[in-house]
């Protein structure tokens, strides 16, 4: 009888600890796979971030001629010219206009910028010739970056003979390395092949050779590229002029702190988030100093002081509504009270950061409370049975115990705020914006309205900013998480 | 009405409260939360400079007695008290009573020690500093390092009076929060189940401790522990089901018990 019972206790127990170990192992499954997607999410954000982080720039020997540059007013001086000027003298023989304009192009439409601040700052270096990084435009950086079209140089290894008919180059000889499509450069110019036929080689020329000299092994080279120049935002004029300005050695790459000490821009290149992250802190100041006090005091009243009736407990399930109500309300109940019924600024953080603060109060409150409520109500009456008044028992007592609860719920709320975009679309802190800010009531835009704004443009170099603008929003929301983590265990340590 | 019900049993006046003179005079006091009753129409007299102890099984009132002599159930949402309750002749519950004034004139400790997760000095220091008692940081010193002493753990903790109050053991816990309570001097110390969360050793320190100080204060003891009734008590009252049965001197009480109730309970056979 023992031996049965025992048998269906055994059978008992072990579907017990096989459904444990399948609990055990749902969860591990979950956990997993949301670690996956938040890894692949992070990587992809990351790849697509990173080329934003450098630029490239073309150093170039800059004579400062006094009779450009007024010595009063430095910063007019037209420091483009110049710059301009001293990239046409690398290539002395670009002269038709349509060559030099695809040769400026390739510079940033601020790549001056950086050499009018420099030598704003030290006027004594007008007269004299300096090495000035000019920055170069989006297109240029990118196909830098490799990010246009790859592109294949292979050095050439056979004899070729070079004709020319009218506009057309002939290329005859050992034709085995050209196909269509390739640029070959050679005599100081360059060719893009257009056919190859029977024993010869059609051409037309990017840049016109010096000579029509033979072509012998090792005096020229192909390039070839992953993607038709039709497909890409770069032509083959351009790309010839970036190679040489490459085997020239003047191109350098640098980490791009204009991202971070710049303005918005409709130049990718020139685009930064200083405004945004600017917009952002003054929003998130008034938020902060406006919810916390507000927050925490309403849930110590809610908590602690108020009668439990029925005006109470309305006031209890509204709050628990409101966090749940979409923050695109808030942003209208902002343009409603705030904008039009008020007349605060548009677009400005002052409005922006009341809205989060209604956003945000509802989290607040109900985390405050949570951790008013978690404190022992022994701590109380202890307070209390020495003769502590019901506020002291609360401020002496309760609320420092509640507050690393408080500080959480507070980072939490902070969090959301930082994050929220739509509230924001709604009073008009989408405008595009290329001032930082300086006052709450000035125009200005903050760090996911960018993303926002960035995400929506046309440009490549734009995704690639949208995405540096992620990782920069997503870093500075660890770091809050961090501080109120540490914050929490310093007050947790005191006692 | 009056308490005529209850008297019956009360042939005769406590010898302690003939040696005595009386602190606390309860009459007809009732208790309710919300609909229900749980305490009944009870009245006793509570001798000064002698402890008295509660007895009687679970759920029978006897913390809700307790805490109405310190108005603790004020804190209770829909605790309500009718009756009188005079201390030293005054009715603590008058309107113009001050409350704060009352908790310290009648200290209390719980049934689980619970001291504020503060160094042990400000543990004891807390009340008299809210009370402004000291006059001085060395005076506090004074107030605090005597009320530890008197307390009897002072030896234990003079080299840690800046650690955590909860860093302390139990035992040690317990005694904290008597000399927490001690510290605002208060005439009358209730004590719900003080030595319930301790073991044997623990309890017996805290049972000579109120007998040392007992001499000093009021102190109304509530214990489930028939044996540290008898040996704390000079007066002892039998609480069942809201209705107080009987009290009187600890010594006849627990030798010559009049009411058959009281009699099942102290023998064990039922509780
Ligand atoms: N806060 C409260 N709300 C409602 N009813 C309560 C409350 N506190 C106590 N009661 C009820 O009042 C009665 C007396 O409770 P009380 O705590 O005074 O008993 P007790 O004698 O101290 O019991 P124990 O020995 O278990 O501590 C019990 O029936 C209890 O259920
Ligand atoms: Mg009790």
């Amino acid at each position: 009888m023992t031996d049965t019972f025992d048998k269906g206790n055994a059978a008992f127990i072990a579907k017990r600890y096989a459904s444990e170990r399948r609990f055990k192992a749902y969860g591990a499954v979950a956990l997993a796979v949301s670690v996956l997607f938040l890894v692949y999410l992070i990587v992809d954000i990351g790849i697509k971030a990173w080329p934003s982080f450098f630029e490239h720039r073309v150093v170039l020997e800059v004579n400062l001629d006094a009779s450009k540059i007024p010595a009063d007013e430095v910063l007019k001086g037209d420091f483009e010219g110049l710059v301009r000027g001293s990239l046409r003298s690398l290539f002395p023989r670009v002269t038709t206009r349509g060559d030099v304009r695809s040769l400026t192009s390739l510079l940033s439409a601020g790549a001056a910028d950086d050499l009018r601040q420099d030598t704003a700052a030290n006027p004594a270096s007008i007269g004299t010739t300096v090495r000035a990084g000019a920055l170069l435009g989006d297109d240029s950086d990118l196909y830098l970056k490799g990010m246009l079209t790859t592109t294949l140089r292979m050095p050439g290894t056979t004899n070729l003979q070079l004709a020319q008919s009218g506009e057309e180059f002939i290329l005859t000889g050992d034709l085995s390395q050209l196909a269509v499509g390739q640029i070959v450069r050679a005599n100081g110019g360059a060719l893009r092949i257009t056919g190859v036929e029977a024993g010869l080689a059609k051409a037309e020329a990017i840049l016109p050779p010096a000579t029509l000299n033979s072509l012998t092994p090792g005096t020229w080279d192909i390039l070839s590229f992953s993607r038709a120049e039709a497909d890409r935002r770069i032509d083959d004029r351009q790309v010839v002029l970036l190679e040489a300005l490459r085997d020239k050695g003047v191109i350098e790459k640098h980490f791009a702190w204009r991202f971070f000490t710049s303005g918005d821009s409709r130049e990718p290149e020139l685009a930064g988030l200083r405004g945004a992250i600017f917009g952002s802190l003054l929003t998130l100041i008034m938020t902060l100093s406006l919810s916390v006090p507000l927050g925490i005091a309403a849930a110590v009243y809610l908590e602690e002081f108020a009668a439990k009736n029925k005006w109470t407990e309305i006031i209890e399930v509204n709050i628990n509504n409101l966090a749940a109500v979409p923050s695109i309300i808030f942003g209208l109940l902002g343009l409603a009270v705030f904008i039009n019924f008020f007349g605060l600024p548009r677009s400005a953080p002052l409005v922006g950061g009341l809205v989060l603060a209604l956003l945000v109060l509802p989290t607040i409150i109900i985390a405050s409370r949570a951790a008013l409520k978690a404190v022992p109500p022994s701590i109380k009456e202890a307070a209390l049975g020495v003769g502590a008044s019901h506020q002291q028992a609360v401020f002496h007592h309760v609320l420092p115990l509640a507050v690393p609860g408080i500080l959480t719920g507070t980072i939490l709320g902070v969090a959301r705020a930082l994050g929220e975009t739509a509230p924001l679309l709604m009073i008009g802190m989408v405008a595009f914006i290329v001032d930082v800010p300086k006052g709450f009531t000035e125009a200005a835009t903050v760090l996911p309205v960018q993303i926002f704004l960035w995400s929506d443009l046309p440009e490549i170099a734009f995704q690639s900013r949208t995405a540096a603008a992620i990782i920069v929003l997503l870093v500075i929301l660890f770091g809050l998480n961090a501080a109120a983590i540490y914050m929490r265990k310093r007050f947790e340590r005191r006692w | 009405m009056d308490a005529s019900p209850q008297m019956p049993t009360l042939s005769k006046v406590p010898r302690i409260l003939n040696e005595r003179e009386t602190k606390i005079v309860a009459s007809d006091v009732n208790v309710y939360y919300g609909e229900k009753q749980a305490i009944k129409n009870l009245s006793i007299d509570i001798p000064d400079r002698a402890v008295s102890a509660f007895i009687g099984p679970s759920g029978c009132g006897k913390s809700t007695f307790l805490r109405t002599i310190n108005r603790m159930n004020d804190t209770i949402d829909g605790c309500r008290v009718t009756g009188d309750i005079l201390v030293d002749g005054k009715n603590i519950y008058d309107r113009d009573l001050d409350v704060v004034q009352l908790r310290a004139r009648v200290g209390m400790v719980f049934q689980k020690p619970n001291p504020f997760p503060k160094s042990i000095f400000e543990n004891v220091a807390y009340g008299p500093r809210i009370h402004g008692i000291a006059k001085s940081k060395a005076d506090l010193e004074e107030i605090v390092v005597n009320s530890l002493k008197k307390a009897s753990l002072f030896e234990e903790v003079k080299d840690r009076l800046d650690h955590s109050g909860t860093s302390l053991s139990g035992g040690q816990q317990q005694r904290l929060c008597i000399a927490r309570a001690i510290a605002v001097n208060p005439e009358i110390i209730l004590m719900d189940e003080p030595c319930s969360a301790l073991d044997p050793i623990a309890s017996a320190r805290i049972e000579e401790l109120i007998d040392e100080i007992r001499q000093n204060y009021c102190i109304i003891i509530v214990t489930h522990s028939m044996q540290q009734a008898a040996r704390v008590s000079q007066l002892t009252a039998f609480f069942h089901l809201g209705d107080l049965v009987e009290f009187g001197d600890t010594d006849e009480m627990f030798t010559t018990p009049k009411d058959k109730r009281t009699q099942d309970y102290i023998t064990g056979r039922f509780g």
